[in-house]
């Protein structure tokens, strides 16, 4: 293959599908896979900064018994031999889950998340564990208490976040899939910066054990790759009836990759007004403007809406998040594991300084807004008005899926910003959000998709869905994907990409 | 002292005997080596996720329909937030808005035989935390403090009370009972000094007749009924010492101490924790529908109450009897089965009260420990009727029976204590004592016939208590004609 003066094969470049296909013909073996990722990292990791763990050998073992399977002629599941990366919130028995805190830099997980647990049954090669905004909180991975993560289109720029280190690295070629964690936007929006695919699933679709808790009501894990069928099949990996997650849904699931039919002829699609307000940037809109064009194309009707509480979102999601997680966050106390600040004289200056020097800034200001707005007096005001409110938000959406399959927004109201241009201002950061949060407080499947360049950066068009209709936000982006292409466009230093 | 009323409420905490803790697992069996049973989600770590134990459900619905109280059909969990170190998640959970039943009563009898009744405000589930050890350092080294997490996330049931208890001896009644009614359901063997059972008393005064209440305290570290009572007595005395002197009482939380016999302050209401409940995001709301409070509810055993009034109507024993037989599930499956074998209630039931319940308090063993099964004991009855031994040596032969664990008749076989009623072989022996007595027997003729009583213990003192008592009087008034 290398020979004959042909342009090499990107294998780490290459989406899982089609890998997949090169492992069953045995064109490419599963160490080999493996080595040209390692390579990949070896070669752009320095810059990127995706990763906060890395496991080689670990990968190169799972590797080289999924060949042995291959050369026994075993049949194996879908995701066999696929190098992946997993966000650092979620357990990995015997490596480190940091959650990029200082507070956790240390633990090791005894056991395995139940998502961790269905990648080893499919015999997925592990990498490591990427890189995220402290416990999840934040657009840019810029709130990590170890590094920030650089976009790979623009090493001046953030990746988002939270789960920016998993979108990065699939961007970026240091791995094929990667599971990501979406609690406002943590999925969708670095992959709109990063030029990802990236779902966040129906609330209970996929169990949270193992995933550390941020707001227990709105965190979800779902698939980072680099094309809708890749996320069908992650999907189809993850997803299921957990007896460990008391509000995983006991549903029979379908078979994702089902649904990845090019044809949304008579297809009803919403485009909710209030999600391009009159200051939306314009390359933004244009970049939607042109995604609604194609999918009329191709025949589906597209008609504006109204989501009337839109506007209620960020605040009531900036109550009931912190509010969770500062109940959440409150076994970090240096008693039983992880960071526990010397010098202590009593139980309660240690809870303190363990607390005050083990959390970041970021986290700090949300556990005190959370626990403001539980606090006694302020309750009925603040959270208790939170969740009604949350309640109209979603009927907001219960009603406009009377009418349309699916809603169309972009992603995030911008491409990726450069790094620090938001640090100081912790409300420009949540705004980042701003398009993605509603679906976590309403509970709904939400999906990015690459939908073109601005000004040479990635900008992703989001599609949220009915509960449970994950197959329909999957088709939708399977047809959008093969009539543009868009997802194959490649940060600047990795030209090619799939098929090219 | 009459010018004052004392208003009483009272907290329970049930540990429940289920195999496995509330949310995990885990094992809930006391007095395992420290932090043997434990597991990620009882520890917290994180990423963990509890998932309710439908048995608890199941044993908190049977002590509220022994209470009388309504089942909601629709409850949930809640998290109270505070900071120790026993408390792995730094929160608990608990129910706080819709807790699993509310609006019971429980009827009770204090000593002196008036009936009262108290309301039960609700019932809830929740995780117990660890425990605390403190350790004293090496020598010149601060002490320190272990924490033991293996009775972190056992699963208790909090009982409430309404404020209907009026003196610290109703307080340790309606306890009795409570404790009595909850052994009945079978969830929980209610042992204080293991902490599987738990009180905080509130309590204030009033003067007699005012409707408004007082201002109260909470008193915690009460680890007996005893304590319960005695902790209540000195509070009452407490706060009316105030009045009577003109000062405010403080509403706050005081600790009873044991040793110096007071309540001390820990805090006051200022200081009091804010817990930020919130709905446990992390469990479904609880469900509980009519069929499945209806299949408990057909499951329930007899209740102490029930029971009691069948003894007296089926039985005809006096209310003392009653009472002690049935304070316990265990006393009274002894009697109940030694009755139907034996179909004299009163002689079951003096037995029962009498010798065995001493030898078990002297041995300290338990009646489902007890070697004399009801079979064995009403054997023993049986020869006792049949004349075979005498009542007298019979207690012998049970005390014989209880710790060899023999059967009576091998006892009595194996010691000779066979009753003699055989005329022939006891009038060797009346004579012999007719002779060695002359006073006594001149005494008794003058007309003396409490002399009479003295041959007779005599006779049964030769032959080692075995000559039957009421032939011995028969011989004697003949020879003495």
């Amino acid at each position: 293959m290398e020979g004959g003066g042909f342009k090499p094969v990107r294998f780490y470049d290459l989406t899982a599908h089609r890998l997949r296909e090169l492992l069953l013909r045995r064109e490419i073996s599963a160490v080999e896979l493996c080595r040209s990722v390692l390579n990949r990292i070896d070669e752009v990791e320095g810059r990127v900064k995706a990763y906060i763990t890395l496991d080689r050998e670990g990968a190169l073992r799972q590797a080289a018994a999924v060949d042995r399977q291959l050369q026994n002629g075993r049949e194996l599941p879908p995701l066999a031999g696929i190098p992946f990366a997993i966000k650092d919130n979620m357990c990995l028995r015997g490596l480190p889950a940091t959650c990029s805190s200082r507070i956790l830099r240390n633990w090791v997980p005894p056991y395995d998340a139940t998502v961790v647990e269905k990648l080893k049954d499919q015999q997925a090669v592990i990498l490591g564990k990427t890189n995220l905004d402290e416990f999840a909180m934040g657009s840019s991975t810029e709130h990590s208490a170890f590094f920030t993560t650089r976009n790979p289109w623009d090493p001046k720029r953030v990746p988002g976040g939270s789960s920016g280190g998993s979108a990065a690295a699939v961007a970026a070629g240091t791995a094929v899939c990667a599971l990501g964690s979406d609690t406002g936007g943590s999925i969708r929006q670095p992959a709109s910066f990063c030029g990802v695919v990236g779902m966040k699933p129906t609330y209970g679709l996929v169990s949270r054990y193992g995933l550390v808790a941020f707001a227990s009501s709105l965190d979800q894990v779902g698939p980072l790759t680099r094309d809708v069928t890749d996320c069908a099949l992650v999907l189809n990996a993850i997803c299921g009836h957990d007896h460990r997650d008391s509000t995983s849904v006991p549903k029979e699931v379908p078979d994702f990759t089902s649904f990845l039919v090019d044809d949304v002829k008579g297809m009803r699609i919403g485009l909710p007004r209030e999600y391009f307000p009159p200051g939306l940037d314009d390359g933004v809109r244009r970049v939607v403007m042109e995604a609604v064009s194609v999918l009329e194309t191709l025949g589906a009707h597209v008609e504006e809406t109204s989501l009337p509480h839109t506007g209620y979102a960020l605040p009531v999601y900036y109550l009931i998040a912190p509010a969770e997680a500062s109940s959440n966050l409150a076994r970090y106390d240096g008693v039983r594991y992880g960071y526990r600040a010397p010098g202590s004289e009593d139980v309660l200056e240690m809870f303190r300084a363990s607390r005050s020097r083990g959390f970041g800034a970021e986290v700090k200001r949300r556990i005190m807004l959370g626990t403001y707005a539980l606090s006694a007096g302020y309750y009925d005001a603040y959270y208790l008005k939170a969740l009604k409110v949350r309640t109209l938000i979603r009927r907001d959406f219960d009603e406009a899926f009377e009418k349309f399959d699916a809603l169309l927004s972009p992603t995030a109201p911008e491409t990726a910003f450069a790094i620090g241009a938001k640090t100081e201002d912790p409300i420009r950061m949540y705004l980042s959000d701003i398009f993605t949060l509603a679906a976590n407080l309403a509970g709904l499947p939400g999906v990015s998709v690459p939908a073109g360049l601005v000004a040479g950066l990635p900008i992703g068009v989001q599609f949220i869905g009915k509960p449970f209709a994950e197959g329909t936000l999957l088709r939708m982006g399977f047809a959008f994907e093969q009539s543009t292409g868009h997802h194959r466009h490649r940060p600047p230093d990795t030209p090619g990409g799939d098929g090219s | 002292m009459n010018k004052y009323e004392a208003v009483i409420g009272l907290e329970v905490h049930v540990e429940l005997d289920t195999d496995a803790k509330i949310f995990c697992p885990s094992s809930t069996v006391f007095g395992a080596r420290h932090n043997a049973q434990v597991c990620p989600v009882c520890l917290g770590l994180p990423g963990t996720l509890p998932v309710l134990n439908r048995k608890v459900v199941e044993y908190g619905i049977r002590v509220a329909l022994a209470l009388d109280c309504s089942l909601a059909r629709f409850s949930k969990f809640d998290r109270k937030n505070y900071f120790y170190p026993d408390l792995p998640k730094n929160y608990q959970i608990s129910q706080f808005d819709l807790p699993l039943a509310y609006e019971g009563r429980l009827d009770y009898e204090t000593d002196d035989g008036a009936r009262h009744r108290c309301g039960v405000v609700r019932v809830h589930m929740e995780e117990d935390a660890g425990k605390l050890i403190h350790r004293a350092g090496a020598a010149n080294a601060p002490p320190y403090s272990l924490v033991d997490y293996n009775r972190t996330g056992v699963p208790l049931l909090e009982i409430v009370s309404a404020p209907d208890i009026r003196s610290a001896e109703e307080a340790r009644a309606y306890l009795n009972e409570l404790k009595t009614v909850i052994q009945y359901t079978g969830v929980s063997d209610c042992k204080m000094e293991e902490g599987s059972l738990r009180c905080d008393a509130n309590v204030s005064v009033r003067p007699r007749g005012e409707e408004i209440l007082g201002t109260k305290a909470e008193i915690k570290n009460l680890n007996s009924f005893r304590a319960v009572q005695r902790a209540l007595e000195y509070e009452i005395d407490r706060q009316i010492g105030r009045l009577e002197a003109g000062q405010r009482i403080v509403q706050e939380t005081r600790s009873w101490d044991e040793e110096k016999a007071v309540t001390v302050s820990m805090r006051s209401k200022e200081e009091a924790h804010d817990y930020r409940y919130f709905p446990e995001p992390d469990l479904v709301p609880l469900v509980i529908s009519p069929s499945w409070v209806e299949d408990v509810r057909r499951a329930l055993p007899e209740l102490p109450q029930t029971k009691r009034e069948r003894y007296l109507k089926e039985f005809r024993l006096p209310p003392h009897d009653i009472r002690v037989l049935t304070a316990s599930p265990g006393l009274a499956r002894y009697f109940e089965e030694g009755v139907r074998l034996f179909p004299e209630p009163k002689a079951v039931a003096n037995w029962v009260l009498g010798d065995l319940s001493r030898l078990l308090n002297a041995a300290q063993v338990k009646i489902e420990d007890c070697r004399v099964r009801p079979a064995d004991l009403c054997d023993l009855l049986r020869l006792i009727g049949d004349g075979t031994v005498s009542g007298k040596i019979a207690k012998a032969v049970l005390e014989e029976m209880f710790t060899s664990g023999k059967e009576a008749r091998t006892v009595i076989a194996e010691k000779g204590l066979v009753q003699i009623t055989d005329a022939g072989a006891l009038k060797e022996v009346v004579d012999e004592v007719i002779a060695g007595h002359p006073d006594t027997v001149q005494d008794y003729r003058n007309g003396k016939t409490r002399a009479l009583g003295f041959l007779v213990g005599q006779v049964m003192k030769s032959t080692g208590g075995r000559a039957n008592p009421s032939l011995v009087n028969d011989l004697l008034k003949e020879r003495l004609g």
